[in-house]
């Protein structure tokens, strides 16, 4: 029989469908994962307000959960609070490195009021190949929202950088 | 698992029916506490989420007809992704209409069975794009505009409408850096890319006026800190785009010659001239727009495949 510990680790271990290196743990999207008996609860916060990849996350959290035994799965949305990239976990951060993905700057602190305009040239990346700073955006969106293209301009590659949110 | 082909893969869930219409989504609200909040009306706070939802749902329609048609790959998938991003804010406010209204109806029955005096949007979003320069010059004021109302909607007291607000700030703050280094980048351009972006923020300039205008059910609404009343966003916006032109190059010191937002008709100006789509008046170009959006829809009813 599956414990609570079992249950949240099962759900943490997910991959995530769109950026596989890492897990649903790693993306620090679980908010919740409640056992009763056979029955489990998981609350999972969206990452973008479209993000096609959430309805495969509840599906593989679903299966994955049933898989190890639990005969009732319920997944659910949270929407508060919204998701930020600074909820990626160090592991996470490595994983995206690793994989050519550099990851997120620290999100903008922002308070109540109005938010001030940002334009990419203000932007600081750092290449995940060989650590350079001296990078341009080459397109604001990359192949997900989630991302953004950049060129590295000391070792020419070009890289994808999950933008900060 | 191993399939032998891709459709196999997809079909391997006999009880889960792909998506043709109305089938297969999740509702995105699943899970979340609906309950309204104690002294509002359902009714009201159901057509005002038609409203921001419509504005959404009808802008990411436009952008999704861009693509094939962007003159880069890369411009292409950043309109497919901001398009994305809306209809994704479309999908929870229209959900969150359904379940604050009473009335139960999903997402699906809002957008594909509606009539066009049913939709709530602004004009602004309905215009069709002569160029890339006029599709960025209006983006920049779309989402200059919705980012303001969405800042300040984080503080509504339906804790739903706030939670989409949260996640939709994030998200416009991207668009409108995307539309405002593409305008920046267009005026301080070439002349022939100048004009062209200079005629796209002309060409807004008399329909921005109903962005800034209240109706009856956002007036109640803002009385109960649930709504924004949208003539406080002007100043902001307006400063918004008065450092974006100026940095473009563009109408003068502070963009001010072009005057996107100040040569709007005022409030109270002969009511035909004015846009009012809150009201369910819209132009021309949004009948065409939703026989396309609703094609499928209407000619295969509940279909599932």
């Amino acid at each position: 029989m599956s414990t609570p510990v079992d249950a949240r680790a099962i759900a943490e271990g997910v991959p995530d469908p769109e950026l596989p290196m890492l897990t649903l743990g790693d993306l620090g999207i679980l908010r919740d994962v409640t056992v009763d008996g056979t029955r489990v609860r998981v609350a999972i916060t969206p990452t973008y307000s479209g993000c096609p990849a959430l309805r495969a996350m509840h599906q593989d959290v679903e299966h994955a959960l049933r898989v190890a035994g639990f005969a009732e799965v319920d997944v659910r949305t949270q929407l508060s609070p919204a998701w930020s990239s600074d909820w990626i976990t160090c592991t996470g951060r490595r994983k995206l490195a690793a994989a050519g993905v550099a990851p997120p700057n620290p999100a903008p602190q922002r308070g109540a009021g109005p938010v001030p305009l940002t334009l990419s040239a203000r932007r600081v990346v750092r290449c995940p190949q060989c650590g350079s700073t001296d990078s341009t955006q080459v397109a604001a969106f990359g192949p997900t929202a989630c991302t953004a293209l950049y060129r590295c301009g000391a070792c020419a590659e070009p890289f994808e950088y999950l933008k900060e949110i | 698992m191993g399939f032998d082909s891709a459709y196999e893969a997809i079909t391997e869930d006999l009880d889960d029916h792909r998506w043709a219409f109305g089938t297969g989504f999740d509702d995105p609200l699943k899970g979340v506490d609906t309950s309204l909040p104690v002294g509002v009306d359902g009714g009201d706070l159901g057509a005002y989420c038609l409203m921001l939802g419509d504005d959404a749902l009808i802008m990411s329609h436009r952008l999704q007809q861009w693509l094939t048609r962007a003159p880069e790959l890369e411009e292409e998938t950043a309109l497919a992704n901001i398009a994305l991003d809306l209809l994704g804010q479309a999908r929870l406010l229209l959900s969150r209409a359904g379940a604050a209204d009473g009335t139960g109806r999903s997402e699906d029955v809002y957008a594909y069975l509606r009539e066009e005096p049913e939709f709530r949007n602004v004009g602004l979003v309905e215009g069709i794009d002569e160029d890339f320069g006029a599709l960025q010059a209006r983006l920049l004021v779309f989402s200059s505009w919705r980012l303001a109302l969405m800042a300040r909607l984080r503080a509504s007291r339906d804790p739903v409408l706030a939670a989409i607000a949260e996640n939709a700030v994030k998200e416009l703050t991207y668009h409108r850096e995307y539309a405002a280094d593409w305008v920046i980048r267009l005026g301080d351009g070439t002349a022939y890319s100048h004009a062209r972006v200079t005629a796209g923020l002309a060409a807004l300039a008399p329909i921005t006026g109903e962005l800034f205008d209240i109706s009856d059910i956002e007036q109640r609404l803002t009385q109960q800190t649930v709504a924004v009343d949208p003539a406080l966003l002007r100043e902001e916006v307006s400063e918004v785009l008065a450092d974006v032109l100026a940095r473009a190059g563009l109408g003068g010191p502070g963009g001010a010659e072009l005057g996107v937002l100040d040569r709007a008709d005022p409030a109270g100006a002969v009511g035909a001239a004015r846009l009012r789509g809150r009201a369910g008046v819209h132009t021309a170009a949004l009948g065409p727009l939703l026989a396309e959006l609703q094609s499928v829809a209407r000619t295969h009813p509940g279909a599932t495949w």
